[in-house]
């Protein structure tokens, strides 16, 4: 099987390995100095971090399809997850049959490069079908509740995610030094920085709450802490990564911290509405993939559009 | 050439269905017996109990456990009784009990040879995930074999996933709760008392989004 993956994100794989080396040690030096402390949740969730890094450098480097296909898949346990933690009535049974099959058909789409249909699927089809659908099973009590919930997680979770796989159909100018899988690479990788760093400056520094209601760990220092390492580094490498230059690089920066921060605060609002603290227990450490992929199900779209409106 | 059918129906229809379609959640895993003889009680809300039960244990286990079932459904003559002996395993008790003769009579043999049951209280699947009374059956069991653990086993998303009345699984995560091993008590009364206390215990523990 031969690796195709263009040069700059071998080299920042490498860098996130070097990165996560770093970490593994950190916790490892920190259990043994402090043995008083429990150290067991920060451990596997760097662990969890290998894994991870292994599925998505297994998902992009040998086939495209298969990258489709793995996409489909977070797309689908996400759903799952979201369905599992949200009321749902048994009168809905089948509509949330139907619901499912808009995961292969949405990133078909995505994989044939068909933009109209990609996306207007689920913001227009899906949202016009499932309600008919619901209406001939004829259950009234709860309808709007359950239609409205059931929508905005296929937005969510299906539409606004599958915007990964979009990147990886946009056609490349001729010698380009990115490609799809660089694009995809960037936006996931600056999301998840700035998930961390946010997290990092916000223990180091944090002092002044943002949003206590909704998310009470959250702060200003994170924040703007996350916000100028994100921008900073997107400065620094989108050139490599994307056919961003010059202020564009700085802006999609700002964009994906900003915006990031705001897809994790709303998925926090709707486990503190549903009174849970993780969507699932699938990733150690860190709960479920919705408490992972909470970032991204704002920064997909909204790095997707930006560079769509600018460069395609 | 039994347990190959076992085998087969574990490893191609129970793991896919369970860990890939819909999704584990178990809690105090640990609590897991490790061989028979055992008793497994569970509740009861869908045909997709047995394959989450199932998938609870290590596969070189499978020949030896078996799941204690309806007679007048599962043994309907043909490919069904084919399918509930050869396949998933069944014991089939009688459930009027007529007969005249023990209906548990092949649980106690099963038991006997080390067999791991499992059981569901409740008698039926009832209404989705809404526990009803427990059946006193698996008292008697019990009394019989005062050193087998009873091991009571909460689930909770089969019956969302595929209620009664419908053959394909809608995927939702499934949250399973293993409980301390229970035994004989002395008396019927408070060996069920005990067994509906741990259930409520176990459910407790469970966040359940409505349901209606």
């Amino acid at each position: 099987m031969k690796i195709d993956l263009p040069l700059p994100v071998l080299y920042a794989l490498g860098g996130v390995i070097a990165l996560l080396v770093v970490a593994s040690v950190i916790a490892a030096v920190l259990a043994r100095t402090h043995p008083d402390k429990d150290y067991t949740e920060l451990r596997q969730r760097i662990r969890t971090w290998w894994f991870i890094l292994a599925g998505f450098f297994i998902a992009v480097a040998f086939h495209r399809a298969v990258a489709f296909v793995a996409l489909a898949l977070v797309s689908f346990i996400a759903f799952k997850e979201f369905l599992s933690i949200v009321p749902t009535r048994r009168a809905d049974y089948s509509v949330l049959l139907w619901a499912y099959l808009a995961i292969p058909f949405q990133y078909y789409w995505a994989w044939i490069g068909w933009y109209g249909m990609f996306i207007i699927f689920i913001p227009v089809y899906m949202f016009l079908f499932l309600p008919m659908r619901m209406v001939l099973v004829g259950e009234t009590p709860g309808f709007l509740r359950s239609i409205g919930i059931l929508h905005w997680g296929l937005m969510t979770t299906v539409f606004s995610l599958s915007h990964m796989a979009y990147l990886l159909a946009l056609p490349q100018p001729e010698g380009a030094v990115y490609d799809g899988v660089s694009l995809l690479f960037f936006l996931v990788l600056l999301t998840e920085l700035n998930d961390v760093a946010q997290y990092v400056w916000g223990k180091l520094l944090g002092r002044h709450k943002v949003i206590p209601k909704v998310s009470p760990n959250k702060t200003w220092e994170g924040f703007l802490g996350g916000v100028a390492t994100t921008t900073l580094v997107a400065w620094l490498i989108a050139p490599w990564f994307t056919p961003l230059a010059g202020y564009q690089c700085v802006a999609t920066g700002l964009l994906i911290a900003v915006a990031g921060f705001i897809g994790d605060v709303v998925v926090s609002a709707v486990k503190r509405d549903m009174g849970i603290k993780d969507s699932g227990a699938i990733l150690p450490g860190h709960g479920g993939v919705l408490d992972r992929l909470d970032s991204l199900t704002f920064t997909a779209p909204l790095f997707f559009h930006f560079l769509y409106y600018l460069h395609y | 050439m039994k347990a190959f059918w076992r085998y087969a129906f574990v490893l191609l229809v129970a793991w896919p269905v369970m860990l890939f379609w819909l999704g584990l959640n178990v809690r105090h895993r640990d609590r897991l017996v490790a061989g028979g003889p055992a008793i497994v009680a569970a509740n009861h809300n869908s045909h997709l109990d047995t394959l989450a039960l199932l998938t609870l244990f290590p596969l070189e286990l499978i020949p030896r456990i078996r799941p204690v079932a309806a007679a007048d459904y599962f043994m309907k003559p043909g490919f069904m009784a084919w399918f509930s002996t050869n396949v998933v395993g069944i014991i089939p008790v009688v459930r009027d009990g007529r007969a005249g003769r023990d209906p548990l009579g092949e649980c106690y043999a099963a038991l006997e040879r080390g067999e791991i049951l499992i059981i569901f209280p409740e008698g039926s699947r009832g209404e989705a995930e809404r526990m009803t009374e427990f059946k006193s059956g698996i008292a008697h069991l019990a009394a019989r074999f005062p050193h087998v653990p009873v091991l009571p086993v909460f689930m909770h998303g089969t019956g969302k996933s595929m209620p009664r009345g419908t053959f394909a699984p809608v995927p939702f995560f499934i949250d399973i709760f293993v409980g301390e091993p229970l035994v004989w008590s002395g008396t019927r009364e408070s060996f069920m008392t005990r067994l509906r206390e741990t259930f409520d215990a176990l459910r407790a523990e469970l966040h359940a989004p409505e349901y209606t």
